[in-house]
């Protein structure tokens, strides 16, 4: 089952290290991972998603804990929470297919965010299931090349996450 | 004041009053500050000599042990002493000397990425880029080693750190900044309710204890919960001394060198008290088939040991010296008594009375291992601190060396590592000046650190090396002759030097003995002496460790003696 931590860090050299050295040194498989800074400097969130059983998440979320840098870790609840990814998308497009990629563009609320002659860049922002959807679209007019940030998700309601 | 003088300052507020260490070149500010300091320096032979006497040091003592070593292959010798502290949960700081900060990154001249390299081995590590930290460093490093599951932090101080100039002022404690980290917890009172209703239900009962209950000075407690219900109580390698092994209710060792009747009681055994262990795989074999009767209850202070290996039916997070302190008022409410498992306890004795461990005395002369092993016992009066190599004597010694107190019997666990023994030994010696502290060694494993001897003569440590000498890599050997057809591939190993000779040659003094009846007199003579010895204890050369439950099986696969 996919599941996605939500781990506060502090924002310290090495700490990014610490945490994947462990998911590597146990067994266990990263399959998205998004860091950055947050509202406060000295605090990073690191957004991990795992596709792994329960009870080998519950071991991750307990050897996570152990690390002395790590301050909170959350396994969302998807029905709580919202998740989003970024994808930049570079596809193919001449005079013919160029306005049926507009319209894909429009229905899916993508943006075109770059025209050359012969490309253009796409930036879409959605769930992971969106993102895929959008995608496959994409396939048949070639793509050149794609980006995804990868999962990151924020609880509902004023709790944080 | 210079940060290297500032470095000792902070150890010494720490408690420290010995260190483990050996110089070079990025620690000449740091050694240079040991000088003149009053904590004393016990220079080891190689690196990985002091780390395993730091070790030693904090098992014997409870306090944190202190290594020191310089940048490059310094630091890299102490990786194996590292990943031992690691694995045995023992407290430990590592300090390591590191290239000047303009020089890291550069592959310059003995560097190495230390705390990269032992990351998945320390409980913490710190590079210190700025002289200022220090203070606050060394605080957090030792509280990190020695609180909660305790294990080795390692700090990496580049040389032109160890220079600078600052300020310090001894009388003000540097605040800590650890906001993730929360040593201390206490047993969920509702959980103890729980565990303390199936213990007075329970009709075979078994308590299996491990280092946790060390570590957490709780033995008195679990003694008093064994005895309040009567409750059989097995221990792990590291367990050793948790509880007296000469008490009625003691079944000595578990798992797959354990005691015929350890492993039948806990394979028949309807309630599992397990308190500060890791259902180690040493200890549970097949894991299917581990006490399958049984529900578990599991004290731990680490939440990640809980149904990590088996699913536990109470879990208790919590500190074991407080868990077991709330249980023992808990099923003193429900009329606990030392009766209410009665047939249950009649059984174990049984079990104890017909499969007891052999040590037979050969009528040739030749010297059995385990004759030997209860000869020192008696000999040292069982009150010995005993460190182990790895192998077959370690067994022998965890088998037959009976322990009756917590830090007496010291021996590398969940590493295994050969050579442990003897500079565990010189820092449990360090720790108990008064005791006599004996490494019960394998010729094998004696040799990979056996320049310590050169340590233990500098340092007048009179500790005594027993080397059952069999001239093979014994356990694997054991394995070969087992399961590989005998074919004894590069684990025979005649070629040797003559131990009493290199024993005299280090200083120290030398003894052999090749027959039963020598044994009691060269044992008694060396013990006596202030001054180290080697002991070659030449043994039956093929003897074998019983029982033994092969890798993976279970109970009824257990090899009760030689076939
Ligand atoms: C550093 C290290 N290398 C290899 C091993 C694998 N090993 C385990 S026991 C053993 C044999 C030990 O021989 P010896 O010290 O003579 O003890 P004996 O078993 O004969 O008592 C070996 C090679 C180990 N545990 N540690």
């Amino acid at each position: 089952m996919k599941h996605t931590l939500s781990v506060l860090v502090e924002n310290k050299p090495g700490v990014l290290t610490r945490v994947a050295g462990l998911f590597a040194r146990r067994g266990f498989n990263i399959e998205s991972l998004v860091v950055a800074e947050t509202e406060n400097p000295l605090v990073s969130r690191m957004t991990i998603t795992v596709d792994e059983e329960d009870h080998t998440v519950e071991q991750v979320g307990k050897q996570l804990h152990k690390l002395i840098n790590v301050l909170k870790i959350t396994d969302l609840d998807p029905a709580g929470s919202v998740e989003r990814e970024l994808l930049l998308l570079k596809v193919k497009a001449d005079a013919q297919s160029r306005s049926e990629i507009m319209q894909i563009v429009e229905i899916f609320r993508a943006k075109i965010v770059d025209v050359s002659s012969a490309v253009i860049i796409i930036e879409m922002t959605g769930t992971r299931d969106k993102v895929s959807a959008f995608m496959e679209l994409m396939k048949p007019f070639g793509v050149v090349e794609l980006m995804r940030t990868g999962r990151m998700a924020m609880s509902r309601g004023k709790r944080p996450t | 004041m210079k940060a290297a003088d500032v470095i000792l300052e902070a150890l010494k507020r720490e408690g420290v009053d010995t260190i483990f260490g050996f110089p070079g070149g990025v620690l000449l500010s740091l050694y240079d500050a040991i000088y003149d300091s009053d904590i004393k320096h016990i220079l080891a032979r190689h690196e990985q000599g002091a780390g395993h006497a730091a070790d030693g040091y904090a098992r014997a003592s409870g306090k944190v042990g202190v290594c020191l070593a310089t940048s490059g292959p310094g630091a890299t010798n102490l990786v194996t002493p590292i990943a031992n502290a690691y694995m045995d949960s023992v407290p430990m700081v590592a300090i390591t000397g590191q290239v000047s900060r303009h020089l890291i990154g550069l592959d310059s001249f003995q560097e190495a990425d230390v705390t990269g390299i032992t990351l998945p081995i320390v409980k913490h590590s710190y590079l210190v880029k700025d002289a200022a930290i220090l203070p606050r460093i060394i605080r957090e490093a030792f509280y990190i080693a020695g609180t909660g599951r305790p294990g080795p932090v390692v700090i990496d101080i580049p040389v032109d750190v160890t220079k600078e100039e600052m300020e310090y002022d001894p009388k003000v404690l540097p605040a800590m900044d650890l906001p993730g980290y929360k040593p201390t917890v206490k047993g969920h009172p509702k959980q103890v309710k729980e565990a303390a209703r199936l213990i007075a239900k329970a009709e075979r009962p078994m308590i299996y204890a491990g280092g946790g209950v060390i570590t957490a000075e709780a033995s008195h407690e679990l003694r008093e919960l064994a005895l309040r219900g009567r409750i059989p109580v097995t221990t792990t390698l590291i367990g050793k001394g948790a509880f007296p092994e000469d008490h009625d209710l003691s079944m000595g060792m578990l798992g797959m060198h354990g005691t015929q009747y350890a492993n039948y009681a806990m394979s028949r055994a309807d309630l599992v008290i397990a308190v500060g262990v890791r259902f180690g795989d040493r200890v549970t074999g097949n894991i299917a088939a581990f006490a399958p009767e049984a529900k578990f209850i599991h004290v731990d202070l680490d939440p990640a040991e809980i149904s990590k290996n088996v699913t536990v039916d109470v879990p208790i997070v919590g500190d074991a010296k407080k868990v077991l302190t709330d249980l023992l008022i808990e099923v003193e409410k429900l009329g606990l008594s030392p009766d209410s498992h009665l047939p249950w306890t009649e059984q174990v004795e049984g079990w104890k009375r017909d499969h007891p461990l052999v040590a037979k005395v050969s009528e040739d002369g030749e010297i059995i291992p385990e004759v030997a092993v209860r000869k020192i016992w008696e000999v040292s009066r069982g009150e010995a601190v005993v460190c182990t190599e790895v192998g077959q004597n370690q067994m022998w010694a965890a088998l037959h060396y009976l322990s009756r107190h917590p830090r007496r019997f010291i021996s590398s666990g969940g590493l295994g590592t050969m050579g442990f023994g003897f500079p565990a030994a010189i820092g449990a010696q360090v720790a108990c000046p008064d005791a006599l502290v004996l490494d019960i060694a394998g010729d094998g494993s004696f040799q990979m650190t056996i320049q310590e001897l050169a340590t233990a003569v500098q340092f007048c440590l009179p500790v005594k090396v027993c080397i059952l000498n069999n001239q093979y890599l014994g356990m694997v050997r054991q394995w070969q002759e087992l399961f590989w057809n005998k074919r004894y591939s590069q684990t025979c190993v005649e070629c040797q030097p003559d131990f009493v000779k290199v024993a005299e040659a280090y200083g120290a003094e030398g003894y052999r003995a090749t027959r039963t009846e020598e044994l009691e007199e060269v044992l008694r003579t060396a013990f006596a002496s202030d001054r180290p010895a080697v002991i070659d204890i030449r043994v039956k050369r093929e003897a074998n460790v019983f029982p033994m439950i092969p890798a993976g099986g279970s109970v009824h696969d257990m090899m009760e003696r030689e076939p």
